[in-house]
């Protein structure tokens, strides 16, 4: 489905990613771990096409998307929740689903997009005519996640959703991400909490400074000894 | 006496809120403080004046023609000026500002020459009216009935549709905006446009006032404009409305009270106090550095 070939990005002097190679197939869900400064984020920030790669090419069901404006890829159907959820903090909880619904024509599609999210977030609803900015940390986080899916991404990229959250809260959104992706929406997610990501995920690559350093069944990097060492806290 | 320059005070201020919100837009949506928007006021003036003057059009229909022309002028100085600039410092896209603003006074100097054009004696026949222990001319009536008017339409476009939640949205994080499928740079075309369509607005409002249109204009007025955005809260669109309407009252006031040579320092002693009291200015929000 999404295919990322050879793609280097540089920020100023500094290679933040070098000659990176990973995908995702339809239906899964794929986990991108590995320290601070990785360069998770980049990747999803290049496929996103906010940060401009200096080589390779990404592909997309088939169609180029490498360089391509970020409002036309979040149209062939590739939406991202950035790190630290990023809500429009005085814009009310529906004017932030609004916006995330900015690509859909019809005001019924709005409408039905944002009763969905209600219906996966029932605690935004009561807080719809609220200003984000005074949502919790998980509030916000299923706001954003509720806005990205506003567009019907077929791939949605996860950054960090598990970032600064009580972890029964934790819990709870990792539930929502395997649920949303039963419902049919292919997965790409970041986490530092590397023993989550791989207890949810079918496959997983593992970063270091810039470049893929393993890849395999998420499975087979849960029992690797030097994952267990250097991610998982053994 | 106290009423008399209420009024004066607020037909006056509500030319400097019309141009203060182009300011206060723009700088909520790139954080360019746009030193040309001045400029474009005073474009808006002439354009106005043309119309009155040689295509003899009434002078509403000579304001919608000026709002057109400066939309178009508000998107193309942008696209030329400031997006080459969008990634390199604000500092850079500031001196690239004033150069356009420069530019701009010197070609309409170039066109217009350097003496002041009044509007004609029929664009506008203005009469007394009293009201309690004051007069309001109904040439003051227009000008804050347009201005009103603009304001109210401006605050629907941003609070009601989508466009207008876009810029909002824009303006509180431009990059997940884009996530969203917001195309940013439409966003901000729309800015400009919508900001400069306001100043041509207050120009043509302006030159009637004063009946007085030159290619200087633009300088004051705008310096003007910006001390009301920043006393409102640069980047608050009601801030730059209250600010606009309390300095042209201030203005006047001062006038009033005997210090008509000070007339146009009132406003920058306001700005100075302002910013060394309360830098966030009245609506303002403090900036929160994003990690």
């Amino acid at each position: 489905m999404l295919t990322v070939e050879n793609i280097s990005v540089n920020y100023g002097a500094i290679r933040a990613l070098h000659n990176i190679n990973c995908g995702v197939d339809e239906g899964e869900i794929v986990a991108l771990i590995g320290a601070n400064g990785a360069g998770k984020t980049t990747i999803l920030n290049t496929i996103s096409g906010i940060v401009p790669s200096i080589s390779g090419v990404i592909t997309f069901e088939d169609a180029e998307i490498t360089r391509m404006a970020p409002h036309l890829i979040v149209r062939k159907g590739i939406c991202q929740v950035p790190e630290g959820r990023r809500v429009f903090a005085k814009m009310s909880v529906q004017e932030n689903l609004e916006m995330g619904g900015f690509t859909l024509e019809s005001k019924q599609e709005i409408a039905e997009g944002i009763e969905r999210a209600f219906t996966l977030f029932p605690r935004l609803a009561e807080r719809r005519k609220q200003a984000a900015r005074t949502l919790s940390g998980g509030e916000q986080q299923m706001l954003a996640m509720g806005r990205a899916l506003m567009s019907k991404p077929r791939l949605l990229l996860l950054d960090e959703p598990s970032m600064g959250l009580a972890p029964m809260l934790v819990e709870k959104i990792f539930e929502i991400i395997v649920d949303i992706n039963r419902s049919g929406t292919t997965i790409m997610l970041v986490e530092q909490n590397a023993l989550m990501a791989l207890s949810i995920a079918n496959r997983a690559y593992v970063l270091e400074t810039g470049e893929i350093a393993l890849a395999g069944a998420a499975s087979e990097l849960a029992s690797n000894p030097d994952v267990r060492k250097a991610y998982l806290g053994e | 006496m106290f009423l008399q320059q209420l009024i004066n005070g607020i037909a006056l201020g509500s030319t400097y809120a019309l141009i203060a919100l182009g300011y206060t837009m723009v700088y909520g949506i790139i954080a360019l403080i746009n030193f040309a928007h001045g400029e474009i006021f005073m474009a808006g003036a002439f354009v106005g004046l043309l119309m009155v003057g040689y295509f003899k059009m009434n002078l509403f229909l000579a304001m919608l023609c000026s709002m057109l022309f400066c939309m178009v002028m508000g998107v193309v100085i942008e696209f030329l000026a400031y997006r080459p600039l969008r990634k390199s410092s604000r500092l850079s896209a500031l001196i690239s500002a004033i150069g356009v603003s420069i530019f701009l006074s010197s070609l309409a100097m170039m066109i217009f020459g350097a003496n002041a054009k009044g509007f004609p004696d029929t664009a506008f026949q203005s009469r007394q009216i009293h009201i309690g222990s004051g007069d309001i001319s109904t040439l003051q009536i227009l000008i804050i009935g347009v201005s009103a008017l603009l304001m109210l339409a401006l605050e629907f476009i941003v609070q009601k549709t989508k466009i207008g939640k876009a810029m909002r949205a824009t303006s509180e994080d431009y990059s997940t905006a884009s996530l969203m499928g917001i195309n940013v740079n439409f966003v901000i075309s729309f800015t400009f446009a919508l900001g400069s369509a306001l100043a041509a607005a207050g120009g043509v409002l302006v030159g009637v006032l004063f009946n007085s249109v030159s290619f200087n204009m633009g300088l004051m007025a705008g310096l003007k404009a910006f001390a009301a955005a920043v006393l409102g809260g640069i980047g608050s669109i009601p801030g730059a409305m209250l600010g606009g309407l309390f300095l042209g009252v201030a203005e006047v006031t001062g006038v009033a009270v005997g210090y008509s040579s000070y007339r146009d320092a009132i406003a920058f002693a306001i700005l100075v106090l302002v910013l060394l009291v309360r830098p966030t200015g009245l609506l303002g929000s403090k900036i929160q550095k994003k990690v």
